[in-house]
């Protein structure tokens, strides 16, 4: 991982100087010179050859942003006007705005949208999310025969600063992270949101008390059994409302006040479902960019 | 020719964006570059879209007071499509990072063009 | 209440969304066992609502909620919906099924039952895009496929998946940002998601000559999109190192039917978003035509130079992309039934041949160079056989799936006029000719008594693939054999689109 970074670093410097030449090739991967003369001059045909190709690059670079620039912004100058009510847009938004709250009895529109107008998207959303992180789990874990020691990270663990701010906060983030999550459907929020949130507030813990501490938490087990109760509701849960909804029939759920905590109907169930997923996935990637394993 | 441009320069910027974050995708051959740029040609969509749900001297769409009048609001769907595609790019960005690693493992190098000329000499492509 | 059957489209989305979480969680050989099932339980959905479809000769929509048709995602079910829903489901099963020793072999224990999930989310994506009436929603499944697809391709760790699966993402990514874009664009300009609405918004404003600019670039971003994640021409250099690489289950998935999902998709956008013939959607359809033209020859090309099979097979699959667009580009109902047609037909034989080829390989020291593998045929014997078919369909000998493929092609290419008639009929000539060159030549080689000692190889049966590889002969004897109902039911989908 230092190696990694070190690597990162220099190349960092090198892009803002813009100095393309840094990262050459032969420097990492000498040829094996069978006689002098002419493993010269093969590395002074790479580096024509390089410097070629880069120009190359370099053309095609330019050629091509200059268009698509030009393309996109022949686009802009056609479009509606910036800030103005364009008349053809209102079908659609003012059925969500005028009977939106009437009708799923949230106060937050757009969660209103994502969670019954559109939450065919938001299923398919969730489940990128699953994807990622079983994408993730493939690549990085290592265990068993297969697994290499990943290179060891610098340790900041009990860090007097970090620690100590992080007693402070810790309390707080959750707290925050709860807010939201609960809020969705009454304030800006829901369960994206929330759950990054208080993934976040895992990923502090692990980082500043150590992973003893958050593994006591979210043990494998616990990241399997959240994870996959919490994504099975949200795909009943939600089969059922377009199930009865395609069909005609009544779902049974009430909507409430809307205003009120408990309103709404699915969507506040939905949203903690959501959260937890996100919370989890969030904190169990950074455990395998990290150590590779829970 | 130009008709609302000038009017649209918050569009232009965002369109702007996202044909940097596209260059840099395709041409630049550092992975981890290729992810940045591959993140700023998503923000420039997501900016794109805000900037065209948004309607000046309205409120964001939270009802409040219980006045459900649409003229009152801004346009709530492009806020949700972004809701939908933020999730989205950060799925495909711990992907990309997550091949980053694994790449860098196994060639010590994050430049797709030596990655490609090591494992030509592996003679891995059976 | 309205007929059972309605709900099948949805359902099949949502058993295999189910499925995924499921098999994440089973112990890997009953989440084999699993998936099979859910599988071949989407297949007799898909095959349910064909029937229903055709027998009633109307397609249904179906909200996706309690709200109405511009309110919410909604499915459609058509005819040509439910055939490549049919086609999808029916491959993955059988390349499923035909590929599972493999997986044993090629994927560490632990990680089999994640195989199995992102098959189920390959599944859910497939049938989502097949389905869907909402732009958004298809772009939302569009990066489950991709994100997916990337998974079966590194699950296995060896040689080059990394990096070819970095490639293939960097494409992928590329052409997703196209299309999402492409799809804002239609929103901006029609304020609708819905595929109808839009049509009606883009009709509107195609008669009153607003938004020209707009459309014409959001036709282009769409179209250049798709038609990069599907790895046409210049953008098919994933193509060689992906297939080459992954387990035969991924890169027949791969092959067979991830590209075709992104194809249908785009079939779909010009048929029920952009209209085929306004004048955006003819220019963009000609750019493709030409570089599907490109596509074939150098894709050819470059499957005769390849000294390995599986890479042969996968410059192939570019060609035979290749050949999807020209149907696409050439337009008319007979050029779309041509591609669609060529669409199923590659479908079938590719997971074949990579199927067999990789028994074939095995068999050789799991060299896949053309050296090693002389006389394999002789030491699989019904490998040997079922690559001899996918082959022989390939270059187009009647009686099987690529020869009605060509017939369709030289038919929708004679109703444009000399110009197109000659290129695509030259083109098809050559392509022909130099499909019969390589394959028959590897078939010729896998003939050739060897010389070389393979010791005592001990067969093993494998009735997994021998079921697959006859489900897959049969589905190319079939499409060889009874051509016309299969393009009369084709077009009926197509007048559905409309």
């Amino acid at each position: 991982m230092k190696t990694m970074k070190n690597d990162i670093k220099s190349k960092l410097s090198a892009w803002l100087n813009f100095d393309l030449d840094l990262d050459e090739v032969p420097e990492r991967t000498p040829p094996k010179p069978k006689a002098p003369h002419r493993s010269k001059l093969l590395i002074l045909r790479r580096i024509q050859n390089e410097r070629v190709h880069r120009a190359v690059y370099a053309l095609l670079a330019v050629f091509c942003s200059i268009t698509l620039a030009a393309c996109l912004l022949l686009t802009v100058s056609g479009m509606p006007r910036y800030g103005e009510d364009a008349e053809f847009m209102d079908t659609v938004t003012y059925e969500y705005l005028a009977h939106g709250m009437e009708y799923t009895g949230v106060v937050n529109i757009v969660s209103g949208i994502i969670l019954e107008y559109r939450a065919f998207d938001t299923l398919g959303e969730s489940f990128v999310l699953f994807c990622a992180v079983s994408c993730v789990l493939l690549l990085l874990r290592r265990d068993g025969a297969s697994g290499k020691e990943p290179p060891a990270m610098r340790d900041i663990t009990g860090d007097p600063i970090l620690s100590s701010s992080a007693r402070i906060l810790v309390p707080l983030i959750f707290v925050f992270g709860i807010y939201v999550l609960l809020n969705g459907h009454l304030s800006p929020g829901g369960g994206f949101s929330g759950g990054a949130v208080l993934g976040a507030g895992l990923i502090i813990i692990s980082s500043a008390f150590g992973e003893d501490v958050s593994g006591r938490i979210i043990t494998e087990r616990v990241f399997k059994t959240v994870t996959t109760a919490a994504l099975l509701f949200y795909c009943v849960g939600k089969s059922y409302t377009f199930f009865t909804g395609a069909n005609g029939l009544p779902t049974g759920i009430g909507n409430g006040t809307p205003g009120d905590i408990l309103s709404a109907g699915l969507i506040l169930p939905l949203n903690i479902a959501v959260g937890m997923v996100v919370a989890c996935t969030v904190y169990g990637m950074y455990r395998m960019f990290g150590k590779g394993r829970f | 020719m130009l008709g609302n441009f000038i009017h649209n320069y918050e569009e232009a910027v965002a369109l702007l964006l996202f044909s940097i974050g596209f260059v840099t995708l395709l041409f630049h051959r550092n992975m981890i570059r290729k992810l940045i740029g591959m993140n700023i040609m998503d923000s420039g969509i997501y900016l794109f879209l805000a900037s065209l749900g948004y309607i000046y001297d309205r409120r964001a769409p939270i009802v409040e007071d219980g006045i459900t009048d649409p003229s009152k609001y801004v346009n709530p769907v492009p806020a949700s499509l972004v809701l939908t595609g933020i999730v989205v790019s950060v799925s495909v960005t711990a992907v990309m990072l997550a091949l980053a690693v694994r790449l860098y493992e196994r060639y010590h190098t994050l430049n797709l063009d030596e990655i490609y000329e090591l494992s030509r000499r592996r003679t891995e492509h059976r | 209440m309205r007929d059972f059957v309605c709900n099948l489209p949805f359902l099949s989305v949502v058993v295999f969304l189910f499925a995924a979480v499921v098999s994440a969680v089973l112990p890997p050989r009953a989440s084999r066992a699993f998936t099979t099932v859910v599988e071949s339980l989407v297949l007799a959905f898909s095959v349910a609502v064909l029937v229903y479809t055709a027998g009633t000769g109307t397609f249904f929509r179906y909200n996706m909620g309690h709200f109405d048709a511009p309110w919410s995602n909604q499915l459609r079910a058509g005819v040509l919906e439910a055939l490549a829903a049919t086609v999808f489901s029916l491959v993955l099963l059988l390349s499923h099924v035909g590929g599972m020793r493999y997986v044993r072999v090629d994927i560490e224990p632990k990680k089999q039952n994640l195989y199995c999930t992102l098959l189920n989310l390959v599944g859910a994506a497939l049938m989502a895009l097949s389905y869907t009436n909402d732009l958004f929603t298809g772009y939302v499944f569009l990066e489950i496929l991709t994100l997916s697809s990337c998974g079966i391709l590194v699950i296995r760790r060896a040689g080059r998946t990394t990096l070819a699966a970095a490639r293939y993402m960097v494409l992928n990514l590329l052409g997703s940002g196209l299309f999402l874009l492409g799809v804002c664009l239609f929103y901006g300009t029609t304020g609708h998601l819905l595929m109808e609405y839009i049509k009606e918004g883009v009709a509107t404003l195609d008669a009153t000559g607003e938004y020209a600019v707009p459309l014409t670039v959001t036709i282009g971003l769409v179209s250049a999109g798709l038609a990069i994640k599907a790895g046409l021409f210049p953008f098919h250099t994933w193509m060689p190192d992906t297939y080459g690489t992954a387990t035969p289950t991924s890169s027949a998935v791969l092959s067979g039917i991830i590209s075709k999902g992104y194809i249908f998709l785009l079939i779909k956008i010009m048929y029920r978003v952009a209209g085929v013939d306004t004048a955006a959607m003819t220019a963009a359809r000609h750019i493709l035509y030409i570089f599907g033209i490109l596509g074939i020859i150098m894709g050819s090309v470059w499957a005769m130079q390849s000294s390995y099979l599986n890479r042969m097979i996968a410059y192939s699959s570019a060609a035979q992309i290749g050949y999807i667009f020209v149907g696409i580009g050439l337009g008319g109902e007979a050029g779309f039934v041509a591609a669609m047609f060529q669409l199923m037909a590659h479908a079938l034989t590719k997971p074949l041949l990579f199927l067999s080829g990789a028994r074939l390989t095995e068999a050789s020291g799991d060299s896949p160079a053309f050296a090693d593998l002389q006389g394999a045929a002789h030491r699989r014997r019904g490998a040997g056989a079922a690559f001899t078919v996918g082959a022989l369909s390939m270059v187009g000998i009647p009686s099987l799936a690529g020869f009605c493929v060509k017939l369709n092609f030289a038919a929708a290419a004679v109703q444009h006029g000399v110009a197109a008639d000659i290129i695509t009929l030259g083109t098809l000539a050559v392509s022909t000719l130099l499909n019969a060159l390589y394959f028959i030549r590897t078939v010729i080689r896998i003939y050739t008594p060897s010389e070389a000692e393979w010791g005592v190889v001990p067969v093993r049966r494998d009735v997994g693939l021998f079921v697959s590889a006859a489900g897959f002969i049969a589905g190319i004897v079939f499409l060889g054999f009874f051509p016309g109902p299969v393009t009369s039911l084709i077009s009926r989908g197509l007048s559905m689109f409309g």
